[in-house]
């Protein structure tokens, strides 16, 4: 869609290759809501764009206070966008709490946009502010522009018959209305939403609507500001798109391969920050036959999905770190009787409760050793919110081709975050490739094939091949009960070379760059935007850097070892303490450095351009 | 097509011998199982035996027919989510004392509150057998073991009273020395829809023998048990004595004495409100008779059947999933 022709022309048009802005206000001024609204207007546009939201932890903090603050970062540009930017350039403040606590992350000399109306007294207090700031000049080094939302929003729907605290609601419309002008944007994809969210409110949507336009007039006729800014079209590659968030993007890789594989799906889940979103998805989709299990615990979450794999259904189970320390022993069941389960771990801050609302990557070794024994459980990661669609489809595809279950690590990052997705063409995706075995000749339960080592799947009901499972050691043939010495030791090494022969299927590792040179980057997860964009950085600076990002985790990509030999240095970015640096170093011996970081937070492009760049 | 051959109890045996202990409890159950089951016309190969950790959890390796021996405390979870999945099949779910009320109790409940229609036997031997003799969440309050030398300080729980306060749809207690009750109540709750959840009293001769002797005990049957039947007095003691309510106080009467008949007594019925169960459930030793029968048994809305109603009400409204529509819907844009 084009954007809307302006009704008279602007001041001037700055034309600007990419921008970074962050809305912030209380968590009851509604920036997410601004925040999707502005995201959906600028991939309308044509630009690519990454986006992150950031909550505040608590449910309901008090109004005003600085727990209560509630932000949402948009990156877009002409240029291809992998990361949600480091700081934002443009910082929309609803509140003094959300000026005090976001401040510090814009860049000097940015530009800064206060509702002046929300600096009253009492906000100011909650904030811990002595004295104003919008009058003690301390923001002289910004471009500051203040408007009182607050007022402007009251006037424009003084005649709606809105009551003071519905009008106070629409005030996030008024500042997205401002935004929209400021940077081009139509506004039609919002009034269209808005239609439909407020269907059966005419009132409220002709008082959101009046907001979003008188803002949108603002900007125009305000004096205030004295440019707008254009940022043009990304070459991105041709098709329909939409914006997808990684929670949405599992969702539906769960209901995809449900579809792929032509079998029923369940999914056993507990409710947990911050992998709640994709058990309300999957429970909107019954039509599609897919079951979607609340359980009481996480355990059973865990224990329901394998008692749907052990029935022929494709199960997965969905958590965070804390929840998955609980499924551990389940977990252990289903490699034990090799049924094929997808874990899913949307990782956030830990140990323990940890930060739910914050992002870290430190449960990788969690899913590669937690268990008891000898338990080998392979592990793949998604590397963008999009991503986890294709990731959920590999998870399902190795569980039911290896009969095992199969970790698929995202986490709270790229889960919350959205990016436009070049949405797949159905009839090209791989079937995923189900066979129950119905023949009761020569049947052995723990016989198997043997370029997968995957026994076969029987579904209870089958004539004939009725037999016994369970978590004691099993028979490598019959699958009965063995306390044989010489049958443990053959089946503990049986375990580990079918989740070893899973390299077979992983394809050729993907370099970003050259194939050798002074420092190969090796990530996981999503970390991928900030270290594609920073070594890209680094490479066109004339740097020898190159990068490769991992998928497969257990087993680790065959080719991997043959690639950290053609440079002088591998250097392993994570958001943990040195996990996949533990790997790398003690399978293939390379003196691998670590880049780490626990903050809660995601890797800045400008940091690791800065600590890779000591290695070069 | 032929109409298969009626299956019979050794069509049950599975090729596993089982390894209880000599002159334990678990036999018989096995035994009554096995005897009942040809009985439902249900092919022996929708049937499914799910068990946890104990004794009693090593009954599916004794079935021909499927099984899944899972880990402790879950099999209801795993119960739960078979049978979610595959409602054409008949899963049963044998779990013990340990098992069902201390590591598992979570689930135990949650799958009586949702009314999943699994057949739950919970044998109840007030002991753990398999670690070799702790005092479980059955043990008497004194209990002296390996690891309570001086007694339990836990008071028990009562299964049935757990299982009502859970709300389950059939409630039934039986007795491994009493085939032909056992079997009556196997098919009872074969037949039933919704959690049917049998305490079934076992002896574990081994590390708690003769646990529940005081009610099977030849010379004492008749006075410690009092049979329920639906619609009949509690008469027991070769009909000699019964049980009646004076206000909401149960009390033991002799019929003849004082003109007591046995119009005079407390008419069992097994639709009657949770809390006349639960006062069943709560008579005990050495006062009372202690019941056996069926508790309770009433019919209410069977969590499978809930769930697929709603898949279908879904499918009648929007249609069988298509991935093209889905990944479709909402705003979408074009870049050419
Ligand atoms: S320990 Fe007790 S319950 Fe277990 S098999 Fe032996 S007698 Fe039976």
């Amino acid at each position: 869609m084009e954007a809307q022709p302006r009704p008279s022309a602007p001041k001037s048009v700055k034309e600007i290759p990419a921008v970074t802005i962050r809305f912030v206000g209380d968590s009851g001024d509604g920036m997410q809501l601004t925040g999707l609204e502005f995201t959906r207007a600028t991939a309308i546009a044509g630009n690519d764009l990454q986006t992150f939201p950031d909550y505040p932890a608590e449910i309901r903090a008090p109004a005003g206070t600085l727990p209560g603050v509630s932000g949402f970062q948009i990156h877009f540009s002409s240029e291809p966008v992998f990361t949600p930017g480091d700081q934002p350039d443009v910082l929309v403040v609803m509140n003094p709490a959300a000026l005090k606590t976001n401040l510090k992350d814009l860049v000097a000399g940015g530009t800064l946009i206060v509702n002046t109306g929300a600096f009253i007294d009492t906000n100011l207090q909650k904030a811990g502010y002595k004295v104003n700031p919008l009058t003690d000049g301390s923001l002289a080094s910004y471009k500051t522009h203040e408007v009182d939302i607050t007022k402007l929003t009251e006037l424009a729907l003084k005649d709606s018959g809105l009551n003071a605290k519905e009008v106070g609601r629409a005030k996030n419309m008024f500042a997205l209305g401002m935004m929209l002008w400021m940077y081009g944007r139509p506004t039609e994809p919002t009034m269209r939403y808005l239609k439909e969210k407020f269907s059966t409110k005419p009132d409220i949507l002709a008082g959101n609507e009046k907001a979003l336009q008188a803002g949108y007039n603002y900007g125009e006729t305000a004096e205030l500001f004295g440019v707008t800014y254009q940022v043009k079209r990304a070459a991105i590659t041709p098709g329909a798109y939409r914006n997808v968030t990684g929670n949405e993007a599992t969702a539906w890789g769960i209901l995809a391969a449900t579809k792929l594989s032509g079998i029923n799906g369940f999914l056993g889940s507990y409710p947990i920050t911050p992998a709640s979103d994709i058990l309300h998805e999957l429970s909107k989709h019954k039509h599609w036959g897919f079951t979607s299990f609340q359980a009481e615990d996480e355990i059973a979450a865990m224990c329901a999905a394998i008692g749907a794999a052990f029935g022929g259904t494709l199960a997965f189970t969905t958590s965070s770190g804390p929840g998955i320390a609980l499924k551990q022993e389940a977990i252990g069941l289903a490699l034990m009787t090799e049924l094929p389960v997808v874990i899913i771990n949307v990782q956030r801050g830990g140990p323990s409760t940890g930060l739910p609302t914050k992002t870290e990557q430190a449960d990788l070794l969690q899913a590669i050793y937690g268990r008891n024994g000898e338990s080998p459980v392979p592990v793949i990661a998604a590397s963008s919110p999009s991503d986890c669609f294709d990731a959920t489809l590999e998870a399902a595809r190795l569980a039911v081709k290896y009969m095992t279950p199969v970790f698929l690590l995202t986490d709270g990052y790229i889960a919350n975050g959205q990016e436009p997705w070049l949405i797949p063409d159905v009839k090209a995706l791989k079937p995923i490739e189900v066979r129950f075995r119905s023949d009761p000749n020569n049947f052995f339960a723990y016989q198997r094939d043997q370029t997968t080592l995957a026994r076969d799947w029987v579904r209870p009901g089958t004539p004939g091949l009725e037999h016994r499972i369970g978590g004691l050691e099993k028979d490598k043939l019959t699958g009965g009960v063995s306390y044989d010495a010489e049958n443990h030791d053959t089946m503990v090494r049986l375990r580990a070379e079918k989740v070893a022969r899973i390299a077979q299927d992983i394809p050729p590792t993907q370099v970003h760059g050259a194939p050798e040179g002074d420092v190969l980057v090796v990530g996981w997860g999503g970390t991928h935007g900030a270290i594609f964009t920073a070594v890209s950085q680094l490479r066109a600076k004339g740097k020898a850097v190159s990068s490769v990002h991992l998928r497969h985790l257990n087993p680790l990509p065959p080719d991997l070892g043959t690639l950290m030999k053609r440079f002088k240095t591998v250097v392993v970015p994570e958001l943990n303490l040195g996990q996949l640096v533990k790997l790398l170093r003690s399978t293939h011996l390379v003196d691998a450095k670590s880049i780490n970081k626990v903050q809660g937070k995601p890797f800045k492009v400008s940091e690791l351009v800065s600590r890779i760049g000591e290695f070069c | 097509m032929t109409t298969p051959a009626k299956l019979t109890k050794k069509d049950f045996q599975s090729d596993m011998d089982p390894r209880w202990c000599p002159g334990c409890g678990d036999y018989s159950i096995l035994a009554q199982m096995q005897t009942v089951l040809p009985d439902l016309g249900i092919p022996r190969e929708n049937f499914v035996f799910v068990s946890g950790i104990g004794c009693s959890s090593r009954f599916p390796y004794y079935m021909n027919t499927y099984g899944f021996h899972t880990i402790h405390g879950r099999a209801p979870a795993i119960a739960t989510g078979l049978k979610m999945s595959r409602p054409d099949l008949s899963v049963w779910v044998v779990t013990g004392d340990g098992d069902a009320l201390s590591i598992g109790g979570n689930h135990f409940i949650h799958m009586m509150r949702r009314n999943v229609d699994l057949k739950v036997l919970l044998f109840n031997n007030r002991i753990y057998g398999l670690t070799k003799g702790q005092y479980s969440p059955t043990s008497e309050l004194g209990k002296m073991t390996k690891s309570t030398p001086s007694g339990s300080i836990d008071a028990p729980f009562n299964p049935l009273s757990v299982a009502l306060g859970a709300n389950a749809s059939f409630v039934a207690r039986s007795v491994d020395v009493d085939p032909k009750h056992l079997q009556a109540t196997l098919l009872r709750a074969a037949k039933h829809k919704g959690t049917a959840f049998i305490e079934v009293l076992q002896n574990c001769n081994v590390f708690n023998d003769g646990a529940w002797e005081h009610l099977t005990e030849k010379s004492v049957k008749d006075s410690a048990q009092v049979k329920l039947e639906h619609g009949k007095p509690l008469v027991f003691a070769k009909g000699t004595k019964g049980v009646r309510l004076n206000g909401f106080t149960p009390e033991v009467v002799t019929l003849g004495q004082d003109g007591v008949t046995e119009k005079d007594l407390l008419v069992h019925d097994e639709k009657a409100s949770p809390s006349r169960s639960m006062l069943l459930a709560e008579l005990l030793g050495p006062h009372f008779p202690t019941p056996i029968g069926v508790f309770r048994a009433v019919e209410r809305p069977v969590h499978h059947e809930l769930d697929q109603a709603q898949l279908a009400a879904a499918r009648e409204k929007k249609g069988t999933g298509d991935l093209h529509k889905l990944l479709h819907a909402g705003d979408t844009w074009t870049v050419s």
